[in-house]
């Protein structure tokens, strides 16, 4: 290998292990075996990149993708994407899903018994400006039951997904809203052994974003693996 | 770095406008060549509910520094980049070219592979691994499959088929077979 210089490591309990036992999914899922700690190659310093005819504005804003407007509270969700040294990460693609104010979406698969919304989708996707900035326009998603355990409610939150510089800056992640009560018992959120790195995904209240008579706004930042750049020659 | 949660049950919605399983076109330099598998977990069951993104060189051993658009991202120009979600039965297949050998810096050089992200529901981060092809002479002096103990290697290597350009290649999430995954 050429680039002798390591990944930036991951702090200590800033990453959840695979096997999680209380998300029971991880039980049969997880690898077992040590896994082989990668050199840099150009295959994973380099990465797909995505054009701006990929998002339109409409993907940006979920309550007008139909005829009406979706049911619930309006939200408007914004945030910068960086790198581990702070710099805003340009033009990443930016890919958000998730369950209607009823806590139901819009897929096969989900059988809960709350309504679907004739006026919501609960998918979007945009691109960051040159500060890193994105923006979307939503509905606060409401919780739903799941049956990894007794009583099981997800938390209220929005997925993520994101590509910036180089193949390994991809992240999934989820989104939460703050003073959610279902956090301290969500299984998924607690995967993250740190408190810090967990309440990172926790969304804030921001009153600038807030829209007078419209809709309040919440701000979510994310941080995504830096390639450290090439240092620069002198 | 933000902390990695799972895609859950129901990322099609939100992904699936990047699906994309043929990255061939008309014209494009290369060998056509079709890959296909199943992904099992813990018990041998299929995984219906993954998805895998697949990056790669082109047929020289470039990686595409083009941004995929959605008009033509399948036809003007080789991507690299294919989002492939698992069927019902735990079942995917990718139509692609076979990736040229990569060039690194002073001289060494990786043999032809395609490198594979999984997400699927259970997964709080995802699994990284690399597919290489049986019987590649390259795969000798791969830097990375020789970081790989030999005996879990051949979870690495897609197997050709009887049928030309066809190779298979399974990912199996835990198991004295289980697929080798990198970390970094």
């Amino acid at each position: 290998m050429n680039d002798p210089r390591p990944y930036r490591k991951f702090g200590v309990g800033t990453q959840p292990e695979y096997l999680h036992p209380s998300y029971v999914s991880t039980i049969k899922r997880a690898p077992t075996k040590p896994l082989i700690l990668l050199p840099r190659t150009k295959t994973e310093t380099t990465g797909p990149i995505f054009g701006h005819s990929l998002v339109t504005a409409r993907d940006s804003d979920l309550t007008t993708q139909h005829e009406g407007e979706p049911l619930g509270e309006r939200i408007i969700l914004s945030g910068r994407v960086l790198d581990e040294e702070g710099r805003p990460v340009r033009e990443a693609l930016v890919e958000v899903w998730q369950a209607n104010a009823a806590g139901r979406y819009r897929h096969k698969a989900d059988q809960h018994g709350a309504p679907l919304d004739p006026n919501f989708s609960g998918c979007g996707r945009v691109m960051t400006d040159a500060d890193g900035r994105y923006r979307f326009v939503t509905i606060k998603p409401g919780a739903y039951p799941w049956g990894n355990h007794h009583n099981g409610w997800r938390p209220q939150h929005i997925h993520f997904s994101l590509f910036g510089a180089g193949l390994l800056s991809r992240l999934v992640t989820q989104m939460y809203f703050p003073g959610d009560p279902l956090l301290e018992f969500d299984p998924i959120f607690n995967s993250i052994p740190d408190e810090k790195a967990r309440n990172r995904l926790v969304s804030q209240f921001d009153w600038e974003a807030t829209q007078p008579n419209h809709a309040l706004g919440y701000r979510f930042d994310i941080v995504l693996r830096g390639r450290e750049q090439t240092p620069v020659e002198k | 770095m933000s902390a990695s949660q799972t895609v859950g049950p129901f990322f099609t919605i939100g992904l699936e406008h990047l699906n994309r399983a043929n990255l061939t076109f008309r014209g494009l330099h290369g060998t056509a060549i079709t890959i296909h598998g199943q992904i099992l977990d813990g018990d041998g069951k299929p995984v219906p509910d993954a998805v895998l993104e697949f990056w790669q060189a082109d047929a020289d051993g470039n990686f595409s520094e083009q941004r995929c658009e959605a008009q033509g991202y399948e036809l003007s120009r080789f991507a690299g980049f294919a989002r492939v979600p698992t069927d019902d039965a735990g079942k995917y297949e990718l139509r692609t070219i076979m990736p040229g050998g990569v060039a690194e810096a002073h001289g060494s050089a990786q043999a032809p592979h395609i490198a594979v992200f999984v997400f699927m529901r259970g997964l709080l981060k995802p699994l990284y691994t690399r597919i290489y092809f049986a019987g590649t002479k390259a795969n000798d002096m791969d830097p990375v499959l020789n970081l790989v103990p030999a005996d879990r290697r051949a979870t690495l290597l897609a197997s050709k088929e009887s049928r030309a350009e066809s190779f298979v290649w399974d990912v199996k999430l835990q198991g004295p077979d289980e697929t080798v995954f990198f970390e970094w």
